[in-house]
């Protein structure tokens, strides 16, 4: 008799437990700007369905991640109604508990779950049931809003297009969702359908990000301009490049040649100096670059220069000695003349990826950063890390490097950047007519 | 029906004995994961797709074990998290290489030229690289052939002076100094020559024919192609470039010390076919390295925890298999046919031979 009571008893729990892992994930697993409806049963099931699974490829956010160790709880917070129920995408359900999608009696699963799964006792807190409970009538009202007024998506293949070409440009996943997102916003549902306006709004969100362009400020006299970046990203040669384009506007250009770690940059710098007929301040290989480049703006303010351009030794950015150097540096200019480092660029090479924004964080961090310089767009590199740049800390392109020579130096112009963003788009639409064909 | 029973039972069974098949829908947020992490990393999109689709066709359908216990100690792991590992190992199998990193001339000197992006760090590899093979006993001499940039050949003798390696050059074209130095070289009696060349992007097709003209003039057995770790999507365009025009058979991954993840080293190997042979780890001589792919596979991978988790996962597995050796040993059981009858759902972590020195569980 006891032991039926004890099956009896097991059996109802998990029925309980059943009837939990059944409700739906809610929004927390949509993108952000995407709350089109998920009914099972919506108009054009399968078409809906195969939008879905292109969208999804990169932009849905996984699911959040309940791994086998703090289920039990968990389990108390999903003790909503069953009434939307679709397909639980809980994957800790697929190893812990009986699937409810498979028609498979729950009794076959007990042993273990006597054991492992019910070993800590449930708790039912009202609160979090009303919480969960009001998530998902508001859930539930805006996916039937939604229904109503027929929102429509980008079309999938148009989706994979715009992945496609900011993806392989370096613009990286996050800041592809933005854009995306804003797309959401900004196009009333009935345009985004429409191919050639999601492309147009495209561009204009990505201008938006990028900001207007701000240019090198001459304000001060000497200005003082430091240039610091990672190891090869061409800081010295922009200094010459940015020497020749000054001294032929006119202006006095002292170079303070503050690398004085890499074999033979001095020489590099040098060779520029010569070229270009400018003032050079050098210090000894090996000796300690503040104090160069602090005589390099004496030097400027004795001899009347308009422009100290001073040049550092490439570091990478999570050197930490190194960059505390540089916040040295920074330091010690400032005290050869106030407000000085007028601006501090960091020198990007256009062909990095994701690391470029992680340079820019961690330079930001340890010196302010007022611009970037983009190296090397003469390739085929595309550069779209700097929007990620700009998006997440503001900073403006104040030049580009786009070849050898010095006039190869150019001031940043974003509605021409974007453009050669998007210009693999017409390359991407041939190709998919001749894989069509 | 009958299908949908069979599989729910062989599912229930499953479950009881600590185990998983991989399937569409529970490896489903894994697979995404690593798609975002392997792009985050910079591996090149069109990479990404075709090694996740290639590495879930062959997991599809695997059972996998979920629960592994040994003693007190139970450690329990999703199919996702299994699907994780078969990545991780995947990716060690396409990116390591095995044997010498250079192939070496039967008679007189062998060339390695480096080839490379500007900045890529192709000088100062060869710095390091001849420090390497002096260390080995070779009498190793550095040509420098980079008439581009100011002052690269002034670097080249700098840095051939700290490691006290000879420096070749000459006033004369690229094309000519290779010559000359390659001249040189077999008649001192040099094991080694690497030559130094002018970076370059790889859209510059004067440039191009300038290192194709080299390699045409001194034949060097191996052509390295030196490439950035921070390098973006752009590493596949330009590695098929370069491979194109030059056939590198080698690559060296540079400035590995910071905290770019490198993708490229897998975006290349599967474009080009040419393996990582060495990685820069620092900006003097002495830090450089032989490639290992273990190592990389896991920086490229990311997802530390997940790679976490499954190490203690392995490590109970592995505890409790030597044990269980140990103790038929004792019993007198023990056949050579014994350990391998007993194996293990999946393939091990990385490489056998250093697997233990991984598992902070057998360390301890």
């Amino acid at each position: 008799m006891t032991i039926v009571w004890i099956l009896l008893a097991v059996a109802a729990v998990a029925v309980v437990f059943f009837l939990m892992n059944k409700k739906p994930d809610d929004a927390a697993a949509l993108p952000p700007a995407d709350d089109k409806p998920k009914l099972p049963e919506s108009g054009g099931g399968s078409k809906a369905k195969e939008k879905d699974k292109g969208a999804a490829e990169f932009f849905d956010r996984p699911p959040p991640k309940e791994v086998p160790k703090t289920r039990p709880q968990a389990a108390t917070v999903k003790a909503t109604p069953v009434a939307l129920g679709g397909p639980s995408k809980d994957e800790s359900s697929d190893a812990e508990a009986p699937k409810p999608v498979e028609s498979k009696p729950p009794k076959a699963e007990k042993p273990r779950f006597v054991e492992e799964d019910f070993g800590k006792p449930m708790v039912f807190d009202p609160a979090t049931v009303r919480k969960g409970l009001a998530k998902t009538r508001g859930g539930f009202i805006a996916r039937l809003a939604d229904l109503f007024r027929g929102r429509k998506e980008i079309d999938p293949s148009v989706l994979r297009d715009i992945e496609e070409i900011l993806l392989s440009s370096d613009v990286g996943v996050k800041t592809t969702q933005v854009l995306l997102a804003r797309l959401h916003e900004r196009l009333e549902r009935n345009e985004l359908g429409d191919e050639e306006k999601v492309w147009a709004a495209l561009r204009e969100e990505a201008l938006a990000i990028l900001g207007t362009p701000g240019r090198l400020k001459l304000k001060e006299k000497p200005t003082v301009v430091l240039l610091v970046g990672v190891n090869g990203a061409g800081k010295t040669t922009t200094i010459g490049k940015l020497a020749s384009k000054l001294q032929a506007q006119g202006k006095k250009v002292v170079l303070g040649a503050g690398d004085t770690f890499r074999a033979a940059a001095v020489q590099q710098l040098e060779v520029w100096a010569e070229r270009e007929g400018a003032e050079i301040v050098k210090g000894k290989e090996g000796s300690d670059p503040a104090a160069v480049l602090f005589d390099a703006v004496e030097k400027a303010k004795a001899s009347g220069a308009d422009v100290v351009l001073c040049d550092t030794a490439g570091r990478l950015q999570t050197k930490t000695n190194l960059m505390e150097e540089l916040a040295k540096v920074r330091r010690t200019i400032g005290k050869a003349l106030d407000g000085a480092p007028h601006e501090t660029l960091l020198v990007l090479d256009a062909t990095n990826g994701q690391n470029a924004l992680q340079q820019a964080r961690l330079f930001m961090e340890k010196i302010e950063l007022t611009g970037v310089v983009l190296t090397k767009l003469d390739g085929t590199a595309k550069g779209g890390v700097v929007l990620a740049i700009a998006e997440e800390l503001k900073l403006p392109v104040r030049y580009i490097g786009i070849g050898e020579r010095a006039e190869d130096l150019r001031e940043f112009d974003p509605a021409e950047f974007v453009e050669a963003l998007f210009a693999s788009r017409d390359a991407l639409d041939a190709g998919a007519a001749e894989s069509a064909a | 029906m009958f299908d949908t029973l069979t599989k729910g039972f062989r599912n229930a069974k499953n479950r009881l004995a600590g185990l998983a098949e991989l399937d569409d829908k529970n490896i489903e947020t894994a697979l995404r994961e690593v798609r975002l992490s392997l792009l985050e990393a910079d591996v090149d999109l069109g990479v990404v797709k075709s090694f996740l689709a290639s590495v879930k066709q062959t997991a599809l359908g695997q059972t996998v074990q979920v629960v592994a216990k040994h003693g007190d100690t139970k450690v329990k792991v999703t199919a996702g998290d299994q699907f994780v590992k078969i990545c991780h190992d995947e990716l060690v199998t396409r990116m390591a290489h095995e044997g010498d990193p250079i192939q070496w001339e039967d008679k007189g000197p062998t060339g390695i030229m480096m080839v490379g992006l500007q900045g890529s760090g192709k000088t100062t590899s060869c710095g390091k690289l001849a420090r390497l093979y002096q260390k080995d006993g070779k009498k190793v001499l550095l040509v420098a052939a980079d008439m581009q940039r100011p002052a690269a050949v002034e670097q080249l003798k700098i840095l051939g002076g700290q490691i006290d390696v000879p420096v070749f050059n000459m006033p004369a074209t690229p094309v000519e100094i290779c010559q000359r130095g390659w001249e040189e070289a077999k008649k001192l009696g040099y094991d080694l020559v690497i030559f130094d060349t002018a970076g370059r992007l790889a859209v510059d097709d004067v440039l191009m024919q300038e290192l194709e003209a080299i390699k045409g003039s001194v034949q060097p057995k191996n052509i390295f192609f030196v490439v950035d770790a921070m390098i973006g999507q752009d590493a596949v365009r330009t590695a098929r470039t370069f491979h194109d025009r030059l056939a590198f058979g080698g690559v060296v991954m540079t400035k590995l010390d910071g905290d770019a993840r490198g993708g490229a080293a897998l975006s290349v190997k599967t474009i080009t076919g040419a393996p990582v042979l060495f990685v820069g780890v620092g900006e003097t001589t002495d830090k450089f390295e032989e490639f290992r792919a273990d190592g990389m596979a896991t920086r490229v991978l990311g997802m530390g925890d997940v790679v976490g988790l499954m190490k203690d996962f392995e490590g109970v597995i592995d505890q409790k298999k030597a044990e269980e050796d140990a103790l038929r040993m004792l019993q007198g059981e023990f056949t050579s046919t014994t350990s391998s009858a007993r194996s293990r759902p999946s393939s091990r972590w990385g490489r056998s031979t250093t697997s233990s020195t991984r598992c902070p569980a057998s360390a301890a």
